[in-house]
C-alpha cells in the first residue's frame, strides 16, 4: 500500500481533481457567501453613491482571465445600472476590448434594455487605451492630450458625457477588474495616490496578495479572486432580489468547485505527509 | 497496435457514440448556436448578435457552430498534455501562440499607429478612412515626427553595423520611465506603504471602549512587519534575540507565500470550471439533459 502510494502515477491525482471539479459543475451545487470588510467597501462605496454619479470602469483583463474577472466586471456593470449611475468603460489590455463589449452587450444593451440606457449619455466605451502607465497619468491629468475619440471614432466632444470630462478626477469613483500588469497596481500608482479618486479593484488570485498592502487607504476595497467575485454577487442578492437567483451568479455557482477541489487538495496534502513520514520511519527503522 | 493504442481506440469509438446518441436521441441535443441581426443598414444586415434559438428572427450560424466545435477540439487537446506530450496538443499551442500574435499585431497596428500617431501627423487624411469622428479642423503636430523617427530607429537593431542607432530610442524610453516611475513608484510603495504601518496599537470606538480584534490586528502587522525588516537586515549576524526575531519573519514570509500559492490555486481550479461549464453545457448541453434528474 505505502510503495504504491509512493510511486502513484500523478496522472491519477489529475483525475481525481478533475472529478472533484466536473461532478459540482454538473450537479451546480452552491453554497452561501458571507461578506468580506475588503468586498464590502467595494460594494458600498457603488451604492451609496448619488444616483447617476459618474462611474469610471477600467477593465484590465484578457479572456485567458475572464472565468475569474468577468463575474466581478459583470457585477459592478449590474450595479452602476441599478443605481443608475453614468459608466465609462477602457481597458489598457488589447485583448480587453472584447470583454468590455461583452460586458455591454449582456449587461446594459441585454440584462438592463428595459432602461434604455443611451449610449454617449449614459455610458461610454473608450475601447483599449495604450501606453499603460503613461496612459493612466494622462487620464488622471489632461486625457485629451492622447483620448480625442472614443472606441468607435467619435470624437468626445461630440458626447454629452464626455464632452466636459478633461480627467478621469471627474468621476466619483474608479473600478477596476484586473489581472496583471497594466493594471490595479499601476491605477493605485499613477491614478489615484496623487489624487482624490476613490479606487475599487477586482483582481485575479494571483493578483490578490499583492493589492492588500494598499487596502484600505490607496484602495478603499479589493474583491479578491472568484471568492470576492461570488461575496459581491451574494451583496447584490442580498440588496436586490432579481439577483438572488444562482442562474445569474457565475461566481456564486463556481465556488462549488472550488470548494471540493480544495478539500481534495488539503486531504492530498495530509496523505502526502502521511506517507512520507511512514516511509522516512520505515527507512529509518530498515 | 499496442494494448493503450486500443484502449484509447475504444475510449475514442465509445466517445464518439454517446456523443452521437447524445445528439440524435436527446430533446437537448447538441450545442448549437443562433444569430439575429443587431445592426441593419440599407436593408443589409451588417452586424449579428448570438440569440437563443427561440427568439423572433433567430437563424442557424454554421460558422459560429463550427467555431464553437473548434473550440471545443482545443480544449481537449490542451487537457491532453495532462496525459502525455502529443501532437494535438502542440497543434493548439501553435494555434494559440499565432492568434495571440496576430491579434496584438492588428491592435498595435489600429490603437497606436493609426489612433496615436496618425491621427496627429495626418488628421485629415486618416479622419477620410479610419477616424471618422476626429475634429475636421485638427491641424497637424509636427512634434509626433519625434516618435515615428524614434520608432523607426529601433529597427536600425536589424541592420549589420548599424545596431547602435536603435540604442537611442532605447535610452529615450528607459530614461522617460524611470523618471515617470521613480516620483510615483516612491510615493504610492514607499511613502504611503511606510505610512499604512504607522498605526494606534489600542484602537478605541466612537464611545471611547477598546476594539480588541482591532488592536490585535494592528499588533500583528507591526511586529510582523518589524520581524520582517529584521530578516532581511543583514548587518548584525542572526544569532540570539535578532536570530529569534528573524526566524519570526521567516515564519511571516512563510504564511504570506502560503497564502500567495491558495490564491494562485483558486484561479486555476476557477479556469478549470470554466472550461469544464464550456464543454458541459455549452457543447453537451448536458445541464439541460440532467435538469429533471436533478431538478435544478
Amino acid at each position: 500500500m505505502l510503495d504504491s502510494l509512493i510511486t502513484l502515477d500523478r496522472r491519477w491525482i489529475f483525475l481525481l481533481m478533475g472529478l472533484a471539479v466536473a461532478i459540482p459543475v454538473l450537479t451546480q451545487q452552491t453554497f452561501p457567501e458571507a461578506l468580506t470588510a475588503t468586498s464590502r467597501n467595494v460594494f458600498t462605496a457603488v451604492e451609496e453613491l448619488p444616483e447617476g454619479s459618474l462611474v469610471l470602469l477600467a477593465f484590465d483583463y484578457d479572456p485567458g482571465s475572464a472565468p475569474e474577472l468577468q463575474p466581478m466586471a459583470t457585477a459592478f456593470t449590474r450595479h452602476c445600472c441599478l443605481k443608475k449611475h453614468k459608466m465609462v468603460f477602457l481597458t489598457l489590455w488589447p485583448t480587453g476590448t472584447p470583454m468590455v463589449d461583452q460586458t455591454i452587450r449582456d449587461v446594459i444593451q441585454g440584462e438592463f434594455a428595459d432602461l434604455n440606457l443611451q449610449y454617449g449619455e449614459d455610458y461610454v466605451n473608450l475601447g483599449y487605451r495604450p501606453g499603460n502607465e503613461v496612459a493612466i497619468k494622462a487620464l488622471a491629468t489632461d486625457m485629451r492630450k492622447l483620448f480625442n475619440t472614443d472606441a468607435q471614432g467619435t470624437s468626445l466632444d461630440d458626447l454629452p458625457l464626455t464632452r466636459d470630462v478633461r480627467n478621469i478626477l471627474a468621476a466619483k469613483l474608479a473600478l477596476n477588474v484586473s489581472a496583471g500588469y497594466p493594471g490595479a497596481k499601476e491605477w493605485v500608482q499613477y491614478g489615484t495616490t496623487q489624487g482624490t479618486l476613490p479606487l475599487g479593484v477586482g483582481v485575479t488570485g494571483v493578483q490578490a496578495p499583492q493589492m492588500y498592502p494598499y487596502y484600505p487607504d490607496q484602495v478603499l476595497g479589493i474583491l479578491a479572486a472568484l471568492k470576492g467575485a461570488a461575496e459581491y454577487e451574494a451583496a447584490l442578492g442580498d440588496r436586490y432580489e432579481r439577483y438572488r437567483d444562482p442562474k445569474l451568479n457565475a461566481a456564486i455557482q463556481r465556488m462549488g468547485p472550488q470548494l471540493f477541489a480544495h478539500l481534495l487538495m488539503v486531504g492530498l496534502i495530509v496523505l502526502g505527509n502521511v506517507v512520507h513520514f511512514a516511509h522516512r520511519r520505515r527507512e529509518a527503522a530498515q | 497496435m499496442n494494448r493503450e493504442g486500443r484502449v484509447w481506440t475504444v475510449l475514442f469509438l465509445l466517445g464518439g457514440a454517446a456523443l452521437l446518441a447524445k445528439g440524435l436521441l436527446t430533446e437537448s441535443g447538441l450545442g448549437d448556436i443562433h444569430v439575429k441581426p443587431a445592426r441593419v443598414a440599407e436593408g443589409r444586415t451588417i452586424a449579428w448578435t448570438e440569440a437563443a434559438a427561440g427568439d423572433a428572427g433567430a437563424v442557424f450560424s454554421p460558422v459560429r457552430t463550427a467555431g464553437l466545435w473548434v473550440a471545443a477540439f482545443l480544449t481537449l487537446a490542451i487537457f491532453s498534455y495532462l496525459y502525455r506530450d502529443n501532437v494535438f496538443y502542440k497543434l493548439a499551442e501553435s494555434i494559440i501562440v499565432g492568434v495571440s500574435a496576430g491579434y496584438y499585431l492588428v491592435a498595435g497596428f489600429w490603437d497606436s499607429i493609426v489612433a496615436q500617431l496618425m491621427t496627429e501627423l495626418v488628421p485629415q487624411f486618416t479622419r477620410s478612412w479610419a477616424v471618422p469622428g476626429l475634429d475636421a479642423d485638427k491641424p497637424a503636430d509636427w512634434w509626433f515626427l519625434v516618435p515615428l523617427v524614434l520608432s523607426v530607429w529601433l529597427f536600425f537593431k536589424f541592420l549589420p553595423g548599424q545596431s547602435w542607432v536603435a540604442r537611442w530610442p532605447l535610452a529615450f524610453v528607459v530614461g522617460t520611465f524611470a523618471g515617470l516611475r521613480l516620483v510615483l513608484f516612491l510615493e504610492a510603495d514607499f511613502v504611503n506603504q511606510i505610512r499604512n504601518t504607522i498605526m494606534p496599537l489600542v484602537v478605541y470606538s466612537a464611545d471611547r471602549s477598546v476594539l480588541v480584534w482591532s488592536s490585535l490586528r494592528n499588533v500583528g502587522i507591526i511586529l510582523s512587519l518589524l520581524a520582517c525588516l529584521t530578516y532581511f537586515f543583514f548587518s548584525v549576524e542572526h544569532r540570539g534575540v535578532v536570530g529569534r526575531v528573524s526566524r519570526v519573519g521567516i515564519w511571516v514570509l512563510m504564511i504570506t507565500f502560503g497564502a500567495s500559492f491558495a490564491f494562485t490555486v483558486m484561479g486555476r481550479i476557477t479556469l478549470l470550471t470554466k472550461r469544464f461549464e464550456f464543454l458541459f453545457n455549452d457543447c453537451l448541453r448536458l445541464d439541460e439533459f440532467l435538469k429533471p434528474f436533478l431538478g435544478t
